[in-house]
C-alpha cells in the first residue's frame, strides 16, 4: 500500500506532460505581437510608477509659490523648470502627482484582482466541487449579489466608513470575486468527474486537499486569463468613484481623481492637466486587454 | 414558461430585500448622525428629532416600517438635509432628466451596436471589420468619465458647438454628448460580442446545409442566423443596463443636467440618508426588473432554456 501514500500521489497529481502545457502556453503567448508589446508597455508603466519620484525635482504635495495665479502661463510642461507634466491648479508638479496617481490606480486594480483571486476560487471551487444543496445555495449567494447595483453599495459603504484607501480596497474586494466565482466553478464542474480526482477519492483524500491540491492548479490557467482582465476593470471602479470625488481623498490621488481634476480645469486652457493622466489610463488600460486577450489566446483550454 | 418567469422571480425579490436592508444597516452603523451641526444639540432637542423621524425604535422595527411604506405607500420618507422636500419629490425631480438620456443611449447603443457587429461578421476580414473592430477595442477603453470631458473639450471648447452643461428641459442640444459620453463604450461592447457570435454561427453545421440548399444570403442571415447569434448579446444587455445606471452618475454630475445622479453624488457628500437609500433602492428595482425582463426576452428568443 505504500505505493498509494502520500508522495505517491503528489508525483501523480504533477503530471510529466505539465511543463510543456505551460511551454506550449508560452510560445503561442509571445507569437502574439500585440500581447508581448502590451507586456512591455505594462512594465513601463509600473516602473514609472515605481521609480518615477527618482527623477522628480519636486513632491507631489509641494507647492511652487512661482506658478501660483498665472498657471496657465507658466505652468506648461517644461524640462528647463523641472515639471516635466506641467503644474496642477494649486502649482503642485503634476509629474509627481502622476507617479504618485499611477501607483494608487495600478495598486487597486492589483489588490481587487488578487482578493477575486483567492476567493473567488476557492468559492467556486467550493461550490462547484460539492455540488447539489450547497452549490446551489452558494450560487444564489453570487446570484443576489450580482444583480445588485454595486456602485451605489459601494458609494454608500464608502460614505459610511470614511473614504480612505483601506476602505477602497475592501469595497473593491467585497464584489470582486462574484464573476471568478461563477467562472471557476464552471470549471470545476469540468474537473471534478476526471479519472485523478475520482482517484484521489478512492484513497481517501478528504475534500479539502482535494480542492486545494486537485483542484486548485487546474483551474490555474483560467484564473489566471480572468484575474487579468479584471485588473483594468477594478482600475474603472476605482477611477469612476474617484472622479465623483468620493474614492481617495487629498493630498492622495489617483488617475480618476486626476482627470477630474484636468477635466474641470480644461477651459482655462490647462490641457496638459487632463492628457497626461488620461494618457496614462487610456494605455494602462489598453494594455491590459491586450495582454488578457493574449493569455487567453494562451491558456483558454477551449480555444485551443 | 410561467415556472421559469417565477424561478427567476424568486432571486428577483430577495435581491431587493437584501439590498434594503443591506444599506440600512451599513447607513446605521454610520458614526455620526444625520443631526450632527457644527454646535451639539441638546439632547432633549436630539430625543424629539429622533422620535420624529421614527429613529429612536430598535434597528429591526425601523427596517420593517421603512419596508412597509415602500412597499404599501411607495414612499421613500422625507429628506433630512432639505427640511421642505421628500425623497420622493427629489427622486421625481431628477428622474425623468437621467430618464431621457438614458433611454436615448441605450437605444443608440443597441441600434447602431449590433448592425455594425453583424456588418463586421459578414465582411470578416475586410477594411469594414478591421474598422469595426478598431473602433470597439479603442472605444472600451472611453468609459463615460473619459468620453464626457473629450467631448466638452471638442464640442464645447474648440468648436463651441454644444452646450457643456444643463438641461433647460431637455433641448437636443443638451441631450446630444451626455447621450453619446454614456453610450460609446456600450456600444463597443455591444458591436464586439454580436461580432465574435455572428463569425461562430455562421461556421454553424445548420448554415452551411441552408447554403448548400441555395438559400441567398439575405435569408440565410435574416432566418437563421440572426437568432441565435444574439443571444449573447441579449445576456448582455442586463449588465449593460446596470452599467449605464451607475454611468449616469458621473454624466449627471459632469453635464449638470439635474438628473438623479446630481442629487445621489451630493447627497453622499451630505449624509443625507433617505435620499441615498432612495436613489439606491430604486436603482436595484430597475436592475432587477430590468433583468427579468432580459431573462424573459432569453427564454422567448432560446426556447432550450426554459424550465
Amino acid at each position: 500500500m505504500i505505493l498509494f501514500g502520500r508522495r505517491a500521489v503528489r508525483a501523480f497529481a504533477q503530471p510529466r506532460g505539465g511543463r510543456s502545457l505551460w511551454r506550449d502556453a508560452r510560445r503561442r503567448f509571445l507569437a502574439n505581437r500585440a500581447a508581448t508589446a502590451s507586456l512591455a508597455v505594462l512594465v513601463l508603466v509600473a516602473a514609472f510608477a515605481l521609480l518615477g519620484d527618482v527623477f522628480a525635482p519636486w513632491s507631489n504635495e509641494e507647492i511652487d509659490w512661482s506658478m501660483l495665479g498665472a498657471v496657465a502661463e507658466k505652468g506648461a510642461p517644461s524640462l528647463a523648470n523641472g515639471h516635466y507634466f506641467g503644474v496642477d491648479q494649486l502649482g503642485r508638479d503634476l509629474y509627481a502627482r502622476t507617479v504618485q496617481g499611477t501607483r494608487i490606480s495600478l495598486m487597486v486594480g492589483i489588490v481587487g484582482a488578487l482578493i477575486s483571486v483567492v476567493v473567488g476560487t476557492l468559492y467556486g471551487a467550493t461550490a462547484g466541487y460539492f455540488g447539489g444543496r450547497l452549490d446551489g445555495a452558494m450560487m444564489r449567494v453570487v446570484d443576489v449579489l450580482m444583480a445588485i447595483p454595486y456602485m451605489f453599495v459601494l458609494i454608500v459603504f464608502m460614505v459610511v466608513f470614511g473614504r480612505s484607501i483601506l476602505m477602497l480596497f475592501i469595497g473593491i474586494g467585497l464584489v470582486s470575486w462574484l464573476d471568478m466565482a461563477r467562472i471557476a466553478r464552471g470549471q470545476t464542474l469540468t474537473i471534478r468527474n476526471r479519472e485523478f480526482v475520482e482517484a484521489a477519492v478512492a484513497i481517501g483524500v478528504r475534500p479539502g486537499r482535494i480542492i486545494a491540491r486537485h483542484i486548485v492548479p487546474n483551474l490555474a490557467g483560467v484564473v489566471i486569463v480572468y484575474a487579468t482582465l479584471l485588473v483594468p476593470s477594478m482600475i474603472l471602479y476605482e477611477s469612476f468613484i474617484s472622479f465623483l470625488g468620493l474614492g481617495v481623498q487629498e493630498p492622495a490621488t489617483s488617475w480618476g481623481a486626476l482627470i477630474a481634476a484636468g477635466a474641470g480645469q480644461m477651459q482655462y486652457g490647462t490641457l496638459w492637466q487632463l492628457l497626461f493622466p488620461l494618457f496614462f489610463f487610456v494605455v494602462t488600460l489598453f494594455a491590459f486587454f491586450f495582454l488578457g486577450d493574449g493569455l487567453r489566446d494562451a491558456l483558454d483550454p477551449k480555444d485551443r | 414558461m410561467i415556472a421559469y418567469f417565477l424561478k427567476r422571480l424568486a432571486v428577483a425579490v430577495p435581491t431587493l430585500l437584501v439590498l434594503i436592508v443591506l444599506s440600512y444597516v451599513l447607513i446605521h452603523a454610520a458614526p455620526g448622525g444625520p443631526f450632527d451641526a457644527e454646535r451639539a444639540l441638546p439632547p432633549e432637542v436630539m430625543a424629539n428629532l429622533e422620535r420624529k423621524y421614527g429613529l429612536d425604535a430598535p434597528l429591526a422595527v425601523q427596517i420593517w416600517r421603512y419596508l412597509v411604506s415602500i412597499v404599501t405607500q411607495f414612499d421613500f420618507g422625507p429628506s433630512f438635509r432639505y427640511k421642505d422636500q421628500s425623497v420622493n419629490a427629489i427622486i421625481a425631480q431628477g428622474f425623468p432628466v437621467t430618464l431621457t438620456y438614458g433611454a436615448w443611449a441605450f437605444v443608440a447603443a443597441v441600434l447602431v451596436g449590433i448592425p455594425l457587429g453583424i456588418a463586421a461578421a459578414l465582411r470578416h476580414n475586410t477594411v469594414l471589420d478591421y474598422l469595426a473592430v478598431g473602433v470597439s477595442v479603442g472605444a472600451q477603453v472611453l468609459p463615460n468619465f473619459v468620453m464626457a470631458p473629450i467631448l466638452t473639450l471638442v464640442f464645447t471648447l474648440w468648436l463651441g458647438w454644444l452646450p457643456g452643461g444643463g438641461w433647460q428641459g431637455g433641448q437636443w442640444m443638451y441631450v446630444v454628448m451626455p447621450v453619446i459620453a454614456l453610450s460609446t463604450s456600450f456600444m463597443a461592447s455591444i458591436a464586439r460580442i454580436a461580432r465574435s457570435s455572428m463569425l461562430e454561427v455562421l461556421n454553424a453545421d445548420f448554415i452551411r446545409t441552408a447554403r448548400a440548399k441555395g438559400l441567398p444570403a439575405r435569408r440565410i442571415v435574416l432566418g437563421h442566423a440572426l437568432k441565435p447569434a444574439m443571444l449573447p448579446v441579449v445576456s448582455y444587455l442586463g449588465p449593460a443596463f446596470v452599467g449605464m445606471i451607475t454611468g449616469s452618475v458621473v454624466i449627471d454630475v459632469f453635464f449638470a443636467t439635474g438628473g438623479i445622479g446630481q442629487f445621489f453624488v451630493n447627497s453622499a457628500l451630505n449624509r443625507d440618508y433617505p435620499v441615498i437609500m432612495g436613489v439606491t433602492i430604486l436603482t436595484g428595482a430597475l436592475t432587477v426588473s430590468f433583468n427579468l425582463l432580459v431573462d424573459l426576452l432569453y427564454a422567448w428568443i432560446d426556447p432550450r432554456i426554459r424550465y
